[in-house]
Parts: C-alpha cells; structure tokens; sequence
C-alpha cells in the first residue's frame, strides 16, 4: 500500500518532512515506525488523517501517517 | 527577612506596610491576588476606577532556588472581560520582590490630578511614589533602558507601554527580563489597569536578602527530585529546540489550527511558521534556540530569534502570538512575524488579543489576510499612537467586532479565543466557556490530553469526559498558578510520579507545614470558587458560561464539526 508519511519535530533530522512510500499490505503504524529506525519510546503521538491512532493499527492505501515525538507547549 | 505586604494609595500618594493577615499566610501568586481582589474591591466596581486595585504578588516558591518558580501574578478586575482576572508572567521581578520579604503589592486608588505620572520604587522599607516625566510615552524598551540608566542593571522593572497609558483594554503588563527584554503579563487588559493608576513603572530594588526556608536540606533534596523530573521529560527537550512553537504543525495535522478569522481548522502555510522552521531560521542566522526568561528555568522555552542580519529581533516568539498572526491572520513569514511581536512588546498588548482582533479587522475589509506590512503599520502608526483604528484594536477582538458589525468574533466574556478551535478539541471549548476570566487556554489545558497524549488521552471530537478534564485540569492550574511555577512543570507533573509529591515537599520544607495533595487540590479548588463568587457577584450568570453562537453553526474544515456540548453539560463543570 503506498502512504503519505509526515515526520514532525526532531524525527526529521537525517530523514525527511514527508515522503509517499510503500509499504507491505498489514503493516501496522508500529512497523512503519520501526522501519524509520525510531525510538519508539520517543514517540508521542501518531495520527492517520488527521485522527490520533495506536501503534498496532494498520493504515489503508491513501492514508496520510503523522508521526510525533512527545511534545508540549501552549 | 518577615513577609508583608505593601499598600500604595495613588489617590493621596501615600504608603504602607502591613503584616501579612492570618489568612492570607497560606497564598501566593494567583490564590493571593485573586483573594485579594475578591475581599477589596467592589464587584461593580468600573476596572479603570479608583475603586479597582491591582495586585501583585510572587508565588510561594518565588526566590527560592526552586527550579522553575519566577513567575510574578498580577490581578485585578479586568477592564476586558469585566470578571477577575490573574495573568503571570516570567522575568526577574517576583523573585526580587519575594527576596524583599513583599507578599503582595497593592495599588488603589486613582490620582485626582490625571494630568501627572508616577513610578514606583520597592525595596526593603516598602514602596516609595515618584513623580515621572521623562519616560512618559515610551515603550517599554526604552522605559526599560531609562530605569537601568537610573538604577544600574540589576533592577527589576515592570512596566506599560504607550497602550497601557492609554488603557487600551489589550494592553498588558511588562517585567523586564535578565537580557532586558520583555516578558508579559498579557491577558485581561491589566496594562490599562496601572495606566488608569498613573503608573507608568515599577522598579525593584536589588537585594542580597535571601527567602528564609524553614528546613533547607528537605528542600534541596526535593528540588533535586523535581528538577530531575522537568528535565528527563520527553516534552522539556522539545521546547527547548523549538519552543512553544512546535505546537503549530502537531495543532494543524490535528484539524483544530484556527485559520482565517476562524473559518477552517489548518492553515496552508504552516510549514513556513512552524517551529521546525523557526529553529532551522535561529540556528542559520546565529540566534539561540533556546533562553530562560528567569534564572532558574530548567526548560528553556524562549528563545533568541534574530532578523536577516542576524541581529536581534525578538524573544519569548510563542506558538500563540505565531498562530494568531500566522493562521488566524493568513500571515505566512516569520519575520513579520517577529516584526510585530517585537512592536507589540514594545507598545504593550498582548500578543493574542491584538492578533485576534486583527483577524477579525481583515475579514471586515480593515485591511488584507497576509498583509504583514500594513499589520506591522498598523500597530506602528495607529495603536501606538491612540488613532481611532488604533484605540478600536487596541481594544481587542470583541471592540473591532462591534465597530465594525461583524458575526463571526470569537471571544467568550469579552476575551479573545486563542490557538485551538473549540469545534474540533472539544476539551478546550469548556475551558473557554467556564474560565472564570473569559477565554484563556493556560486555565484548563485540555490540549495536553486532547492532543498531545500527556495526562493519558481524550478524543479531542468526542462529547464525553471533556467537563470533567477541563474540571481537574482546571483546579489543579489554579494551584500550581499559586506557587510562582512556570505551567509547563504540568507536563512533567502529568505524567512523572515524583513530581507533584516534590513540588509539595518543597512549599512544607519552605514554610514548616505539612500539606498533602488534598490540600492542594483543595486550594485549586477555593480559589476557582472565590473567582466565581466575584463574578457572579459582578453580574455574570451561567449564560455568559457559552462560546459564541457562530462554532454552533458553522462546521470547520477538516472534520466539519460544529461546537455541539449543551448549556446544561457545561453548566455541569461547577458541580464540584
């Protein structure tokens, strides 16, 4: 399945801000992680269109996947 | 050396120092202004009055070598919602007014003569009135270096700029920072508030008097604790590389970035404001991603953003002001931006109110979406100066609303809506509609669960379960806004055990006492309580406790949702 993928914040350093991929069909929002090589512990907070999302749920072709690290302000 | 408070009385110009009422002992910051305000002035009282007083007090931690506890509470009634008000700030003052043993400062009264101005003088026998002329419609900038040039470098400072002289109702309260610069009490229009006292500043003597601390080793073995637990949060290390401001991309994905005048939930150039970008601008140009806005912070959300060639440009660059200019008013660069952060620092208005305004002047036809220029020109040649536009938007978003017979003006009791449309994180929506001081999203930070997975998670689109995070939020904020610390201990005190209990373990060692988080959270609860009270005892009812009728109606893009909590569910939040 082909995906927009988002990086936020300091996941983009030596990656990207956003890239269509492809993934394997059952790929879960945790595998994708992992295929970035991020820390999973870093990560705070997922979204695919624009919804929060958890780590073992599986996109579908389209889907736009947002991934943050824990962050705060206001 | 003994607390006290000190007593001005610009209706005679006279002074006073009072020991510290019994009941009054317990309280800082926010709980003692708010107290104050609630037991002195008349609820009915005009806020530009002489009957109104502006209070002003550091938290109970302020001056100790607690991590993070510099913030300085201002209060009064507020001349922009008409309901009590508290808004704090950083910079150096609550921790020198704290070392000089002063609980609380209080100014009443009025001048009969309105044709003079003052300043104030605080140091160790109390508060001394001055006559001033010679920093009469300044900014704060060069007020600031006017003080400095008088009383060397190390004096604190907090002061108004030319809109608090003409009490504009956004005009906000300045205290002078270690570099110099501007941090603000922003919100509520208490700049107007010292300009109808005849204020134009406050210095602060210097001192080499410490805070006595009832058991000091139990004090510095719970700073350690705390500390330690505000530095390994996850979120401390993001705000310190991209400050405030790394909130717009994560608030944009999320569908509840409010963007042109509040007519969609993500704004097409986020990119370009995001703190990603603000970072990448600091670092190429020579700034410095992060600062502390006093001695003591161990998070270090400001920053030094400086202009093209690289030389200063602004500080304290937050995703508020940054959203407000950028997505509400469509205005796409950074450096106009900071343009106008720097004026607004300089003239003294607050950096939501103003921008908010502005968004809603743009969709009256005042002026473009995106102009920056003329935003910049704006504030320049109109506010600063006290033109009719000007005095129109130095009133806030509410004012250009009415002149101007617009609908769509988001603001609740007056005060503008910040950085999160309530139709799509519903959460903040009740802080908005219940805050006992008009819209202000540092109340309740719903958004830390709605969105960002701190305090555990809420589905920012759902119904269920926002009063009561608004509720708990809401109480504790009351409390943590009482010991002089920094909101962003929240995010480490949400979600790290060890923090709260140290954060406790530091106000008993410092004062001999023994509370527990009952106490605490009963202190929260008081305070929004005697808060209320005033209110409704100022003529507000349940029906001001609504958001306005326009996020009922229109659906905002991307989730094409509407604000659909009822009166009854938010009247519900006071079930406490």
């Amino acid at each position: 399945m082909r995906l927009t993928v988002k990086l936020f914040a300091y996941f983009r350093d030596n990656r990207f801000k956003r890239q269509d991929l492809e993934f394997p069909d059952g790929a879960t929002v945790e595998d994708i992680i992992r295929s970035f090589d991020i820390d999973l512990k870093e990560v705070g907070v997922t979204m695919i269109n624009s919804r929060h999302c958890v780590l073992d749920q599986v996109p579908k072709e389209g889907d736009q996947l947002a991934i943050f690290p824990a962050i705060g302000g206001g | 050396m003994a607390d006290k408070i000190v007593r001005v009385n610009m209706s005679d110009l006279s002074t006073k120092v009072e020991a510290v009422p019994e009941e009054w002992q317990g309280l800082g910051g926010r709980g003692l202004t708010s107290t104050i305000v609630a037991a002195e002035v008349k609820p009915t009282a005009h806020p530009l009055g002489r009957h109104n007083k502006l209070v002003l007090a550091p938290g109970l931690l302020s001056g100790t070598p607690a991590a993070n506890s510099g913030r300085l509470s201002c209060g009064a009634k507020s001349p922009l919602t008409g309901t009590i008000k508290e808004s704090n700030a950083g910079g150096t003052s609550a921790m020198m007014l704290a070392k000089l043993g002063v609980k609380a400062l209080v100014i009443e009264g009025k001048p009969a003569d309105d044709s003079k101005w003052f300043s104030l003088h605080v140091d160790q026998d109390g508060a001394a009135i001055r006559e001033e002329t010679e920093v009469i419609g300044m900014g704060n900038f060069a007020t600031v270096q006017a003080v400095i040039q008088r009383l060397g470098d190390k004096v604190g400072v907090i002061s108004i700029g030319p809109a608090g002289e003409m009490r504009m109702a956004a005009a906000n309260i300045s205290v002078k920072d270690p570099d110099n610069h501007m941090r603000s009490a922003g919100r509520g229009g208490l700049g107007a508030v010292m300009g109808a006292k005849r204020v134009k500043f406050i210095s602060v003597a210097p001192t080499d008097g410490k805070v006595e601390i009832a058991d000091p080793d139990a004090f510095k073995a719970a700073n350690r604790t705390f500390a330690k637990a505000l530095v390994d949060n996850p979120v401390s290390k993001a705000l310190a590389q991209y400050g405030t401001n790394v909130l717009t991309n994560i608030i944009n994905e999320s569908g509840g970035l409010p963007t042109r005048n509040f007519t969609s939930g993500q704004f097409e150039g986020h990119e370009a404001i995001s703190g990603e970008t603000m970072h990448d601008i600091i670092v190429a140009r020579g700034g410095k991603p992060k600062h502390n806005c006093h001695k003591g912070c161990v998070i270090q959300c400001s920053q030094i953003y400086p202009d093209l060639n690289g030389e200063y440009k602004t500080s304290g660059f937050e995703y508020e002001t940054i959203w407000a200019m950028g997505a509400d008013c469509c205005i796409d660069n950074l450096d106009s931006l900071a343009e106008a952060d720097s004026l607004m620092d300089d003239i003294g208005v607050d950096s939501i109110e103003t921008p908010v305004a502005f968004g809603v002047a743009m969709e009256a036809g005042v002026l473009e979406f995106g102009d920056g220029a003329e935003l910049c020109r704006i504030l320049r040649e109109e506010v600063a100066k006290g033109t009719p536009l000007g005095r129109i938007i130095g009133n806030g978003a509410a004012s250009v609303g009415k002149a101007y017979g617009m609908t769509r003006v988001p603001v609740v009791k007056g005060q503008a809506i910040p950085a999160y449309d309530p139709r799509a994180i519903k959460g903040i929506g009740i802080t908005y509609a219940t805050s006992t001081q008009g819209a202000d999203h540092t109340m309740g930070y719903t958004i830390a669960t709605n969105i960002l997975g701190v305090g555990g998670t809420l589905d920012p689109l759902s119904k269920e379960g926002q009063v009561e995070l608004s509720r708990n939020l809401q109480i504790a904020t009351a409390a943590i806004d009482s010991t002089g610390m920094c909101l962003f201990i929240a995010f480490a005190a949400l979600d790290d055990a060890t923090c709260l209990p140290a954060l406790i373990d530091m106000i008993n060692a410092r004062f001999g006492i023994s509370l527990t988080a009952d106490d605490v959270t009963n202190l929260g609860k008081r305070i929004l309580k005697t808060e209320r009270d005033f209110n409704l005892r100022a003529g507000f009812t349940n029906k001001d406790d609504r958001l306005p009728e326009f996020f009922e109606e229109e659906p905002i893009a991307p989730h094409n949702v509407v604000w659909d909590i009822s009166g009854e569910i938010i009247d519900s939040f006071w079930d406490f």
